[in-house]
């Protein structure tokens, strides 16, 4: 197994953590060892958690540490090769036998120009500038999964008209999943795994302190207790941290705007729950969460 | 030579002790953990642990049980464990493609001894009524039409697709002199989502086991992929004695696979091993999970609610159907029932076939929850 020590200056978890705070990211030890053994080792990194606890952001934190281009495969139910790999642009070709037809010059209209390159065609051709993002693969079909499988393992895949395409190096690659189904077994060995809980209270706040501006501690603090225990609460989707991001500041803004502070959270409580049952479900319970978050 | 003394052994004895308690360790995930470790330096014990983690990969719902082996093997601490399935447990499963030879096909089958009596006993016992006869005839007429479909990874050339088939044009233009003379159309092809029925054969469901089966078998006939199961106190796989075409030489056929009949139950253990073992996890992967069952648990109900719950994100829809909720106003009272039900994306209605057979042609109607 090839092993790279160190990336881009990057030779240990700690730096890596490091670097990625400098691109506004905090991750915790787990994440940031499982980032750096991914890289190192040149395999995928799998990243699973509920929705909005961040995996994307860690992906596109990576690609930035890393100072690469970031290609992002958002997958779907029914998505194949042509949007994932790469298709020919059969106008382009057409246009070219025509052409060729008038001015007697042979074309070969299997070269480059007349490839569409997919993400992951994309990030085969350009390892060394380019980092993978491969979202939601759970929502993807078990074919994707399966055809990823192969792509994961040789990282190499093949063009009926051109050959086997072999990226030179190991590229990065990210996956992520939000486990609403599971994965193959055989995707989860293949891969370096984390996964991402919740952030701890104090972590959360720093978060909101780095992401929103103008949002006073005080503040950040009634939001991270307030989130946190509806967490706890049975809804349909739980606030993430993006949420918890934008209610601080949704809050504060309206507190400069003249609303008192627990009225502030209450008005603003629609960029934290986006579920009709969840709202009527918190309704009458939201004073007592405000008043014990100490808003 | 790797040397398999000193400290490379007390790392792959953990792996081993992982296997041992029935998480999926690959020797190429073993392999990265010992470049994880060699790479982190390590520094303390936080590393190897972060190390093991991250490449060995635990599920996040045994995240604690990993760690408890993982002190256990290494700080020599004894929390209380939680063991994955025994051997006995893993044991508690049959599949019908491994024991033993193909069933024979054609009418001069002779069955003799004890084995053929027994049954026959079964295949004579109180054998459907006319009316069920009539739904099993319906619900094999119309099967094929309305069995749960799911999009296929391949394309087929077809009028009104949903998108255009830009290849077959191509090829059609070198025939015509580069001109292109018709637009042609393709779209993905579909297939027969699996259907996986799990059939309680446990003495509480003594009445309805015949006509259960007679459903599977008709099932097993009509669907292009179907499973059939049978769970008591322990998983048998009946699939491929169905697929025979008598329904009495296959309920037969059947029936001798099956230890257990009219027994006690677990459920929960018997939706374990067949959670346990990949071979048949593999068949439920996406698929339409259909368990008859009155859910009446003998062993641990919690168990019964963690195989439902794995269960429900690997199977594409998750149904049960149970004799005791003919009414409306139905409320699951069983311990088993009352765990498994939130992970279920129904609870239905079992009492008679007529309802079954509804239910199982209307799967591919509504979306999940």
């Amino acid at each position: 197994m090839p092993v790279r020590r160190s990336i881009v200056g990057i030779g240990s978890p700690h730096e890596l953590e490091e670097a990625l705070r400098a691109a506004y990211y905090l991750a915790d030890e787990g994440l940031s060892t499982a980032a750096y053994l991914a890289l190192a080792l040149g395999k995928p990194l799998l990243l699973e958690g509920a929705p909005g606890v961040g995996k994307t952001e860690a992906a596109k934190a990576i690609g930035g540490v890393l100072g690469r281009k970031l290609l992002r495969l958002q997958c779907y139910e029914g998505i194949d090769a042509a949007a994932a790999l790469y298709e020919w642009n059969f106008p382009r070709q057409m246009l070219a036998l025509r052409q060729e037809n008038t001015d007697g010059d042979p074309v070969d209209i299997y070269h480059d120009e007349f490839l569409i390159e997919r993400p992951m065609l994309a990030c085969l051709r350009h390892p060394e500038e380019t980092v993978l993002l491969i979202d939601e693969i759970d929502r993807s079909d078990h074919e994707f999964e399966a055809f990823l499988l192969e792509f994961l393992s040789d990282f190499q895949i093949s063009i009926p008209e051109r050959g086997a395409i072999r990226a030179h190096e190991r590229p990065v690659v990210i996956l992520t999943s939000n486990r609403t189904r599971e994965l193959h077994e055989a995707l989860r060995r293949r891969c370096v795994y984390h996964w991402i809980e919740y952030p701890s209270p104090e972590r959360e706040m720093r978060i909101i302190m780095m992401r929103a501006s103008g949002v006073g501690e005080r503040a950040a603090r009634a939001v991270v207790a307030a989130v946190g225990r509806l967490r706890r609460e049975p809804l349909a989707k739980h606030p993430g941290i993006a949420e918890a991001v934008e209610w601080a500041q949704a809050a504060t803004l309206l507190n400069e705007q003249g609303a008192r502070w627990p009225e502030a959270f209450r008005r603003s409580l629609g960029v934290v729950l986006k579920d009709e049952d969840d709202f009527v479900y918190v309704a009458p319970k939201i004073e007592t969460i405000l008043a014990e978050a100490g808003a | 030579m790797m040397d398999t003394t000193g400290p490379l052994a007390h790392f792959l004895s953990f792996t081993a002790l992982l296997r041992r308690a029935a998480f999926a360790v690959a020797p190429e995930q073993s392999i990265a953990w010992l470049a994880a470790i060699e790479l982190l330096g390590p520094q303390e014990m936080g590393d190897i642990r972060r190390a093991a983690r991250a490449t060995l990969a635990p599920p996040p719902e045994r995240l604690a049980e990993f760690d408890t082996l993982f002190d256990r093997h290494f700080l020599g601490t004894f929390g209380a464990m939680e063991t994955g399935p025994s051997e006995d447990e893993r044991l508690r499963a049959a599949d019908d493609s491994s024991v033993g030879p193909e069933p024979i096909f054609g009418d001069d089958t002779h069955e003799s001894g004890d084995k053929a009596t027994a049954a026959e006993r079964l295949a004579a016992r109180r054998f459907a009524a006319g009316d069920d006869r009539e739904a099993l005839r319906h619900f094999a007429r119309a099967l094929p039409a309305r069995a749960p479909r799911r999009r296929g990874y391949r394309w087929r050339g077809a009028r009104g697709g949903s998108s255009s088939d830009v290849r077959r044009m191509f090829r059609d233009a070198m025939r015509n002199a580069g001109e292109f003379v018709r637009l042609r159309r393709r779209k993905r092809r579909s297939r027969q989502r699996r259907i996986v029925l799990v059939v309680d054969v446990s003495g509480s469901m003594k009445e309805r086991t015949q006509a259960h089966l007679a459903f599977a078998h008709v099932l097993a006939r009509g669907a292009e992929r179907a499973e059939i199961f049978t769970i008591g106190t322990r998983l048998t796989r009946i699939t491929r004695a169905l697929r025979l075409r008598h329904r009495e030489q296959a309920l037969a056929t059947a029936s001798r696979l099956v230890g257990d009949w009219d027994g006690g139950t677990r459920i929960g253990e018997a939706l374990g091993a067949f959670l346990a073992i990949p071979r048949f996890c593999a068949l439920a992967r996406g698929a339409a999970l259909v368990v008859l069952s009155d859910g009446l648990e003998w062993g641990d109900p919690s168990a019964m609610g963690e195989a439902m719950a794995r269960f429900s994100r690997i199977a594409w829809r998750s149904v049960w159907l149970t004799p005791l909720a003919g009414d409306t106003r139905f409320e699951p009272r069983t311990a088993g029932l009352v765990a498994a039900r939130p992970f279920l994306d129904e609870l239905g209605d079992g009492g008679s076939l007529d309802s079954i057979c509804a239910r199982v042609l209307n799967l591919a109607r509504e979306r999940p929850a």
